[in-house]
């Protein structure tokens, strides 16, 4: 990548030398209450830390460890129903005490803020320049007492995305956020932080909207405005694979409190708390674990196939005038029975088209997929009814799975009700078997799903999909939405139920360590072709086509020394 | 990662029926303003409906009472004597038909919204959920419906169904039905809104994923998640129909004072009374009209704020607050100055 060194830099970093040693970000003790219906709930507890010029911490913990909110305090930017003590300084100024004037004047010149998601960080209404320039013109007159013309302002947004490697910036800078890729707005989103040189970036999940391609580039770019710059980087992330790949020091958080804090390498390396090296253990780790370990042939073809797709294409209709977008092209594969076929591929690769089209939640267009003998191509809702009390069907999200009016018990029960059409008797006596076999307790069937925990949550729905023992299951994502110490629980059971009731299985995930685990046989995805499946094991270790071993490159694994090896695998593959 | 026994969101044990009722529920979430807000809004609202149940206890007279055993009414007595709040030109109790009016007005809500609910939540559900060409042309009536100026509809549905004069019940059914249509394609909007979004739920997916039929998907999984913001609705369009009934009794389209007493009718009389400075005949009903429509909308914006978490206030922290350094500060400043 290329990083044009700026001018206007030297007038800002001159700032941070003179403070020689302080850090730049300093956080004393912070406490923050949050006011809800059920009470104060203390989100952060007592977090002391400092971030040095320079310096990459990365803050990681699970869902509720308080690690959002930490970073949100850092540029005051929590709600009203918050409360928070303790102090954080940044060069010099208490962002908890200071007044609202000056708050203003420290946002965007002292400290900057990269959000999660950049397609809805960015207004769509006004060109990437002008959101750019926004920040300096806020800025510009308040200081110097001078304003800035609008010209002088874009042409240092212009500087700003190419700092970032946007290509063309000159002209692009005219552009609107749409206009632009995933990855490519988040570098806006980051052109935009940098437009005042802060001393200090807080990423908030920077990449965890982002393909593992795109991530690897946006992992890159941070690097060198450490490098290159000086930053000091602020990374708040759940996934330990970006924490080895970028961070310098490594802040664990659980529950609103400081477990562990250590540089990056001792903290994989040994890492001293309890908490801690149980996080570490549940976080899968390409070609740990592997389904397909040992494996030379394909297994279960001898068993009867279940689902077998023929040069399978799935369009959706483009608007007046567009053609036909084409999710899934020309797709061929089969699933015999007690087989696990794992469908990797990123988002907008055809993986979730082609499950919803097995369970008939989509129409296919073209090609043949033959569903348990049921020919899909032209389905009737009325001749296809019969057949999906032999499909079972686990969704991303199991918080919204869920009919948040009903029992776990009553929406377990469903499947049986609407086939079988038992007595209550007969219910009660199965759902309380299912939850026994997900490992739940048989009460929990008159539990509300709210007042289940995310990992129970997705539990009740394996056992809702296995309540009429399917001899085919689709899992679209199941474990993406959980933390990785309830993903590994998950997984395991996963593992274990399918072993029990060897039903054949379609896992489809993003994630190709996840897959690995858990399936035998693998199907690369891209752009809605299938371009490479065989062994699990064979294709992480050793994949044929050149998309397949960039996404595989471009997975960060938990460990720093291994993935700075990988890291320069990955340039070379690039050929950078 | 074993997390045992952690206080995982294991929300406290559901609070008994009643206390989940939608103003009981929103009572207890309310602090401060809102909470004021929503018991003024409440007292007025209970005022009006203890009126219009205890109007026979309460009117001193027959909302179409001309003459007791002393005699007939005087006409367009002061207020005073007899007559708390005076008579009309043509010899009615004041005080009689505004008491007497709650009761007409009370009815005139209830049927209006009950038909308008009923048909609204069951064109909602399946013109959002089957969707195509059902979908398109019920949008298309319901927009049309909303060009119509209500009163407009109102008048046309009144000639229609009683040749615009009528006895109490048939006076009653005009309105409701008048008010009924202009209302269907609130409800409808805002049930098949829900029906569309929740359409798309990964819960009513996987509840087609195992086989569920249409009208159970409907009856099951719709309806029951998309009905929450009906209490609200309720209360704002009881007062807009209010509002509408007073319109057309103004017009001349309402009820007969012999059949029943009613807001607008007698503000309509009262329009004639004003250039002669006899300001009570207009006054009161009036009144009635105003505090009416307040109490309900105080009730409904209520709801309406509590229902959204941002926008609902809440109590402090108080004494778990995270900033005990800053409370002793501020106690010994007190103390000093």
């Amino acid at each position: 990548m290329t990083v044009n060194i700026d001018p206007l830099d030297a007038g800002h970093s001159g700032d941070g030398e003179l403070d020689g040693g302080r850090p730049v970000l300093d956080i004393d003790h912070l406490q923050v209450t949050f006011a809800t219906d059920g009470g104060p709930v203390h989100a952060v507890k007592d977090v002391s830390l400092e971030v040095r010029k320079g310096e990459v911490l990365a803050i990681v913990g699970e869902s509720g460890s308080g690690k959002t909110v930490t970073a949100k305090t850092i540029l005051g930017l929590l709600p009203e129903t918050a409360s928070s003590s303790g102090a954080v300084v940044i060069n010099g100024a208490d962002v908890i005490s200071v007044s609202a004037a000056r708050l203003r004047q420290i946002r965007g010149r002292d400290v900057a803020m990269v959000f999660q998601e950049p397609s809805t960080a960015l207004n769509p209404v006004f060109t990437v320049g002008w959101q750019i320039a926004e920040g300096i013109r806020a800025h510009a007159g308040r200081e110097s007492g001078k304003r800035v013309s609008a010209k002088e302002a874009k042409s240092r947004a212009i500087e700003a995305l190419r700092k970032v490697g946007i290509p063309d910036p000159e002209h692009r800078v005219n552009y609107y956020p749409q206009q632009f890729s995933g990855g490519q707005k988040q570098r806006v989103v980051i052109a935009a932080a940098l437009a005042l040189n802060p001393g200090l970036i807080v990423a908030d999940e920077p990449t965890t909207a982002l393909d593992v391609t795109v991530q690897a580039e946006i992992l890159e770019l941070l690097r060198d405005l450490r490098d290159k710059y000086g930053t000091s980087i602020v990374l708040i992330t759940h996934n330990m694979g970006v924490v080895a790949d970028l961070a310098d020091r490594v802040v664990v958080m659980y529950q609103g409190d400081v477990v562990e804090e250590a540089p990056a390498r001792t903290l994989f390396a040994e890492p001293r708390q309890d908490y801690t090296r149980k996080l570490l253990a549940a976080v899968p780790h390409l070609g740990h674990n592997s389904a397909s370990e040992g494996l030379t042939s394909r297994a279960h073809q001898d068993e009867d196939v279940l689902v077998e797709a023929n040069n399978l294409t799935i369009e959706y209709p483009g608007r007046l005038g567009t053609p036909a977008f084409k999710a899934v092209d020309r797709v061929s594969f089969t699933l015999s029975r007690g087989e696990v076929f794992g469908l990797v591929g990123e988002s907008g690769s055809g993986k979730t088209t082609i499950g919803r089209a097995i369970a008939g939640l989509n129409r296919t267009t073209g090609g043949s997929l033959k569903v348990l003998g049921y020919e899909m191509l032209n389905l009737r809702e009325r001749t296809f009814k019969p057949l999906r009390k032999d499909i079972g069907f686990v969704f991303q999200d199991p918080a919204a799975s869920f009919n948040p009016q009903l029992t776990i018990g009553e929406c377990i029960a469903e499947p049986m009700v609407i086939h079988t059409r038992p007595s209550p008797a007969q219910v009660r006596k199965r759902v309380g078997e299912l939850l026994e076999s997900v490992q739940l307790p048989a009460s929990y069937a008159a539990r509300y799903p709210h007042e289940l925990s995310g990992g129970q949550r997705q539990r009740a729905s394996l056992a809702r999909a296995l309540s009429l023992n399917p001899r085919l299951l689709i899992a679209d994502e199941p474990t993406s939405a959980l933390d990785v110490s309830v993903q590994a629980k998950v997984l395991e059971l996963f593992k274990d139920i399918q072993q029990e009731f060897e039903f054949a299985c379609l896992f489809i995930s993003h994630d190709l360590a996840v897959v690995d685990i858990l399936s035998s046989w693998v199907g690369v995805l891209y752009k809605g072709r299938l371009v490479e499946q065989g062994i699990g094991s064979h294709i992480m270790g050793n994949p044929q086509h050149d998309y397949t071993k960039r996404l595989i490159a471009s997975l960060p694994v938990p460990d720093p020394e291994e993935q700075a090896r990988r890291r320069e695998q990955h340039r070379a593959l690039l050929g950078i | 990662m074993s997390i045992p026994a952690v206080p995982v969101p294991m929300e406290s044990p559901r609070a008994p029926w009643y206390r989940r009722l939608p103003v009981i529920s929103h009572f207890n979430k309310s602090v401060g303003l809102q909470r004021g807000m929503l018991v003024a809004g409440l007292v007025l609202t209970g005022a009006f409906v203890l009126t219009a149940l205890l109007a026979p206890l309460l009117a001193p007279y027959g909302f179409s009472q001309l003459s007791d055993d002393d005699g007939s009414f005087p006409t367009q007595q002061a207020p005073g004597g007899k007559h708390l709040l005076g008579t009309t030109v043509s010899g009615y109790d004041v005080l009689s038909r505004v008491i007497w009016g709650a009761q007409t007005a009370i009815l005139v809500i209830v049927v209006a919204v009950a038909m308008s609910i009923v048909v609204g939540v069951v064109l909602g559900l399946v013109s959002g959920y089957i969707g195509g060409w059902l979908d398109r042309i019920l949008v298309v009536i319901a927009d049309a419906v909303y060009a119509f100026p209500s009163l407009l509809v109102a008048i046309v549905m009144a000639i229609v169904i009683s040749g615009g004069q009528s006895s109490l019940v048939g006076g009653i059914f005009a309105a409701g039905t008048a008010i009924t249509l202009v209302f269907i394609p609130q409800y409808f909007r805002v049930i098949r809104a829900e029906t569309v979004r929740l359409k798309a739920e990964p819960f009513v997916e996987s509840a087609k994923v195992v086989g569920a039929s249409n009208i159970r998907i409907m009856s099951r999984h719709i309806y029951r998640n998309a009905t929450r913001t009906l209490p609200l609705i309720f209360t704002l369009n009881a007062s807009e129909a209010i509002l509408t009934l007073a319109g057309l009794g103004f017009l001349g389209f309402g009820i007969e004072p012999s059949s029943a007493a009613e807001w607008g009718f007698d503000l309509n009389k009262a329009l004639a009374d004003t250039t002669s400075g006899i300001w009570w005949t207009g006054l009161f009903p009036g009144m009635a009209i105003v505090l009416t429509v307040l109490g309900l909308t105080l009730v409904g914006e209520s709801i309406n704020d509590l229902n959204d978490p941002r926008l609902r206030g809440r109590k402090s922290t108080g004494g778990s607050s995270p900033a005990p350094v800053d409370t002793a500060a501020i106690a010994t400043e007190v103390r000093a100055s």
